[in-house]
């Protein structure tokens, strides 16, 4: 079924766009509040240990500060079962850069000084924060993000392997991954105190409201309800615009505590909290390392009889979270006998988290990689070892596709991007250049997250309100829904008004995923179509009706993916080993594309992460001290504009019937996944040097 | 807030006056570097004395040099058409150093005195002789692969990060200096340090010396001159090493040169050995190799930036293969 008219389909402008440019768009920071206080971080210097002893008596005396928070008068959380929001609650460390307590003052300026002069005294212990392959206390997660059981073993991978007539064995590496959006983490709490209880407890009657920069505000009212003993209705956030999140923004982080219990510790006072970009490198999340071995088994034809993906990658000891980095090789090529796994190390580190497109970005370096190294064995153009390997209906479920046209991705970049001009590796140099193209293939699941609801109100004179707690953390949903919408009521878009980034409007799922457009944009034609039954096309002012998201029959009986091709061409200076990246192009299958103006740059920007990824990015990890010493972006490279020159995308021109009422897959991570394989892939090409650790940096190409 | 007082100075020698007569006290150029350290808690000085707006912006010409004013903005000096036109290796240096936004306030002293990025250098939760004398050096043992490779010590193995400066020494640059004491002048290539036992000291500069000017003599072969940097990422980001180089040429001989190297030493290093080998010698990409592979004998890399010696080379190389190959 399709409801699509006129809106969705177009290129319509973004609908915060012209406050975004004149700059009234309301960022968390900059929200007025009365009277605001301003925070500041205390953060621990040791890996691992406890806190002996705190002399706040020197912040305490700067002029305008007006207290001092750490775990000995911090007020006592309902619920501190995740460790990473039990924040202030004892005096252990669990990673450097753990808040240890936190300045309130009158500016930001007094409260950043203060900080500074809080003595800490620890108690220290031997901490580890080194992955290896080899280390011992490697674990099998229970499962791995997103739900997905951590090992998987069909047939027999060593049987395979030791038949086959030609094998690629190697291991890929990728650094620690920074998300880095443009806004820095912000969270402004406002507490209406009710009655205090004694010992600074969160008694009856005590209401949070939280201004904050967040992929989700529902998720966030949830789990700080929980943490702080009080029932959702009694908290409030809200968060109309956000400067990128990339995932990092997607749960609660413990920054979120802090700025509450700080804000608790000043009555009366709202406080505000900005992460600086140093304090956000351990504390808003961050992609693992991974050590990926991958094995593939094929005949002399290229056609694949194993596939093997096993991980390494690292976790915080004090939470776990296990990226689902070989996932993707799951469902991505038929061969009988596949195995994949994930083993964590559980160090003492800042907590990772999501970070676009976890598990298929890293995890889809190596197997793309690993796929080239094989057409490469078989003497076999890329595209086609690809082609032979398409499945037919999904090698892990059964399921027949909903869509899979990763083969006509591939064919179709190839003639847009002038494929057979491809040379045998290290023969193109161009001046001092060496030139070469690369390819890979990318993939991202179709998920629809059930939870979310939306309503529709009638405010007379032909406008309608649309209401749904959503985020658009500057991907373009805000735009996409109203698009959606319209088309649903059947009305002009400029007639719609739709509000979202607020946890009293209806609930909705977290902006994660790639799910947000789908999941919300079908609760939202649900409550349009609703509206339209009950009201008909003349409804009277006021009248308003709301629909939950429905379940997805299809879901359960299809394999749902979209897929892609990403191509590169790289040019390599022979003298230096430079590589810059003159070309990039994408060509996805991702069902109906809602707006092709914010897609294409959900595409493009996708793209040019993953080339941030395969040239620039690295977290190092000094691994006496246990903190990212590169911890600024002058020093923690993401591409730059020069870096970017010619990144296009472009997409099939399709509808998945079996995705919902929009018939839309998703497009927010899809861009990322492939592209740094691709990049890698041309390197190989340009020089005839396969480089397997990320980032490809001009060193690792010096001759 | 860190408290500490502001001066705009009406002259330079009041200016001179203000910083030598307070212990605590700085000058301040654009602050694109010294404000940064204070927010980080590098440096915590308790007057700053703006010498940004003194009369020391003009660009003027000499006997066939240039005197450029200690206060001339990085993009202005990058943009002047006799710097463009005698010293293109200067322009090209400075282009490729931060960001059009911080060239346009970044001034000509401050830029020469910027200070080390070594990441422990600049986080004040770390050990460094440099930051803090005798507390140890971080680098050592630590993330090296933007540190030094030449004239190190024990002490500190950090680089100086100006891409000008690189392009000034290899011209020969002056500095003209203002000083409690009166003003003199010294080579610009002699106001560095190596870092020795003495690392928090990064040049000869007494409290209180106030840069005025930088002059560039007279070099006509400077016309055919160039900057490579060799970095990673295309822009906005510190030299893994990078090469400035004049070349005059005598039919296929080389009749005079001049050789800097940056990223590569506690000081925009001057390479006085390749220059000798090549001069005289024919221009040829062997004869380059082998002054380059001179100069990088003393060469006492750290694990983890072993690369910079083949890379230091090859760009030699490359910049003076061009060099060549436009003189032909
Ligand atoms: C993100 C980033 C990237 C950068 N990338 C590069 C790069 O790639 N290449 C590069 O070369 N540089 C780079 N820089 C550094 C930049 O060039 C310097 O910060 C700038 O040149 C310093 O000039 P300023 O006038 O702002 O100095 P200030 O910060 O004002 O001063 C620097 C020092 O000089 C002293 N000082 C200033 N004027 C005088 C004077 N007249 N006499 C005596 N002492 C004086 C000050 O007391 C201070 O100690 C980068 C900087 C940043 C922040
Ligand atoms: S190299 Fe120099 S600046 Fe860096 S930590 Fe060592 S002493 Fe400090």
């Amino acid at each position: 079924m399709t409801v699509w008219r006129e809106a969705v389909g177009t290129p319509a402008a973004r609908v915060e766009g012209p406050a975004k440019v004149t700059g009234r768009a309301g960022y968390t920071y900059d929200r007025p509040v009365t009277d605001p206080a301003y925070a500041f971080p205390v953060q621990a210097t040791i890996a691992r240990g406890r806190v002996a002893s705190i002399d706040s008596a020197a912040a305490a005396g700067v002029e305008g500060v007006l207290a001092v928070v750490t775990h000995r008068d911090a007020a006592r959380l309902a619920d501190t079962g995740d460790a990473e929001l039990a924040v202030l609650q004892s005096d252990e460390v669990g990673f450097r850069g753990q808040f240890v307590g936190v300045v309130v003052a009158e500016t930001p300026q007094a409260a950043r000084y203060a900080a500074g002069l809080v003595r800490v005294e620890y108690e220290q212990r031997p901490h580890d924060t080194e992955l290896r392959a080899d280390r011992p206390g490697l674990y099998a997660p229970e499962q791995v993000n997103g739900g997905f059981v951590s090992d998987t073993d069909e047939g027999d991978v060593d049987a395979a392997m030791e038949a086959a007539a030609v094998t690629v064995d190697r291991a890929y590496t990728t650094p620690m991954e920074f998300n880095s959006p443009m806004e820095p983490h912000v969270s402004v709490a406002v507490w209406d105190p009710g009655e205090r209880a004694p010992g600074g407890g969160f008694a009856e009657g005590a209401r949070l409201t939280l201004f904050d920069s967040t992929q989700g505000p529902h998720v966030v009212r949830s789990t700080l309800a929980q943490v702080f003993g009080l029932p959702p209705e009694r908290v409030r956030v809200i968060s109309p615009y956000v400067g990128g999140g990339f995932g990092s923004k997607g749960m609660p982080h413990a920054h979120n505590v802090l700025a509450a219990l700080a804000a608790w510790a000043v009555p009366g006072r709202p406080v505000k909290l900005a992460l600086t970009r140093q304090q956000m490198f351990a504390l808003a999340g961050h992609r693992t390392p991974t050590i990926q071995r991958v094995r593939l088994g094929a005949g002399a034809d290229g056609r694949l009889t194993a596939v093997a993906h096993e991980v390494v990658e690292h976790t915080s000891a004090i939470k776990e979270f296990a990226e689902q980095t070989a996932v993707g090789a799951r469902m991505m090529y038929a061969a009988p006998n596949r195995r994949t796994s994930h083993r964590l190390a559980a160090l003492d580190v800042p907590v990772p988290s999501w970070m676009r497109a976890p598990g298929e970005a890293p995890g889809f370096f190596a197997l793309e990689v690993a796929m080239d190294e094989l057409a490469q064995a078989c003497g076999l153009d890329p595209i086609e070892l690809r082609a032979r390997n398409d499945p037919e209906v999904d090698p892990e479920s059964g399921r027949p596709w909903s869509g899979r046209h990763l083969v006509r991705c591939l064919r179709e970049g190839a003639a847009r991007f002038g494929w057979a001009e491809r040379t045998a590796p290290g023969t193109r140099l161009v001046g001092r250049e060496l030139v070469g193209l690369g390819v890979a293939a990318s993939t991202y699941p179709y998920y629809r997250l059930p939870g979310s609801r939306a309503v529709v109100e009638y405010e007379g004179g032909g406008r309608y309100t649309v209401r749904i707690g959503a985020a658009d953390i500057g991907t373009g949903a805000w735009t996409a829904l109203t698009q959606i919408a319209a088309d649903a009521l059947g009305c002009r878009l400029r007639a719609v008004r739709v509000e979202i980034g607020d946890s009293d409007l209806p609930a909705a799922t977290v902006a994660g995923g790639s799910s947000g457009t789908t999941s919300w944009g079908s609760a939202v034609v649900a409550a349009c179509r609703a509206f339209r039954h009950v009201y008909g096309e003349q409804p009277p002012a006021g009248a308003e009706a709301g629909a939950d998201m429905p379940d997805d029959p299809d879901a359960e009986r299809f394999a749902m993916h979209s897929f892609g091709a990403q191509f590169a061409e790289v040019r390599v200076d022979a003298d230096t080993g430079e590589v810059r990246v003159p070309r990039m192009l994408g060509v996805f299958s991702v069902g109906r594309v809602v707006n092709p103006r914010t897609a294409r740059s959900q595409f493009i920007g996708g793209m040019t992460m993953g080339l941030s990824m395969a040239l620039h990015e690295r977290g190092v990890l000094d691994h006496r001290t246990g903190h990212v010493i590169n911890h600024d972006l002058a020093e923690y490279h993401i591409a730059t504009h020069a870096d970017v020159v010619d990144v296009d995308a472009v997409w099939l021109d399709e509808e998945d019937v079996h995705a919902g009422p929009l018939g839309a897959r998703g497009i927010g991570e899809i861009g990322i996944v492939g592209a740094a394989a691709a990049i890698a892939n041309a390197v190989h090409n340009a020089t005839g040097v396969r480089v397997r650790d990320l980032p490809i940096t001009p060193d690792v190409l010096l001759r | 807030m860190i408290p500490f007082e502001y001066l705009r100075a009406g002259d330079p020698a009041e200016a001179v006056a203000a910083v030598a007569g307070r212990p605590g006290a700085a000058f301040l150029g654009g602050g694109t570097n010294l404000v940064d350290h204070m927010k980080l808690g590098v440096a915590g000085p308790d007057l700053l004395v703006d010498v940004s707006r003194l009369p020391l912006d003009r660009v003027e010409e000499t006997a066939g040099g240039l005197r450029i004013g200690a206060a001339v903005r990085n993009s202005d000096l990058a943009a002047h058409p006799l710097v463009r036109e005698r010293y293109p290796v200067l322009a090209r240096a400075l282009l490729s150093g931060a960001s059009g936004q911080l060239r346009n306030v970044a001034t000509t002293a401050g830029n020469l005195l910027q200070r080390t990025r070594c990441p422990y250098f600049q986080d004040v939760t770390t050990p460094c002789n440099k930051r803090v004398p005798g507390s140890g050096c971080s680098a050592a043992g630590g993330y090296t692969r933007y540190h030094a490779i030449l004239g190190a010590s024990e002490h500190c193995v950090a680089t100086h990060p100006s891409d000008m400066a690189v392009a000034m020494v290899a011209l020969d640059a002056v500095v003209a200096v203002l000083g409690p004491g009166g003003a003199r002048t010294l080579p610009l290539a002699e106001l560095y340090r190596l870092p020795g036992d003495a690392p928090q000291r990064d040049t000869v500069l007494e409290h209180g010396d106030l840069i005025i000017a930088v002059e560039l003599p007279h070099l006509p072969f400077a016309r055919r001159s160039a900057y490579r940097k060799v970095r990673d990422r295309a822009s906005f980001s510190f030299a893994l090493v990078s090469v400035a180089a004049a070349l005059d040429l005598d039919g296929g001989l080389v009749r005079d040169v001049r050789l800097a190297l940056g990223g590569v030493a506690h000081k925009p290093w001057r390479a006085t050995r390749a220059e000798a080998e090549l001069r005289g010698g024919p221009a040829t990409e062997d004869a380059f190799r082998r002054a380059a592979e001179a100069e990088l004998a003393a060469a006492r890399p750290l694990p983890g930036n072993a690369f910079k010696v083949a890379m230091t080379r090859n760009a030699v190389v490359a910049t003076l293969r061009a060099l060549a190959e436009e003189g032909r």
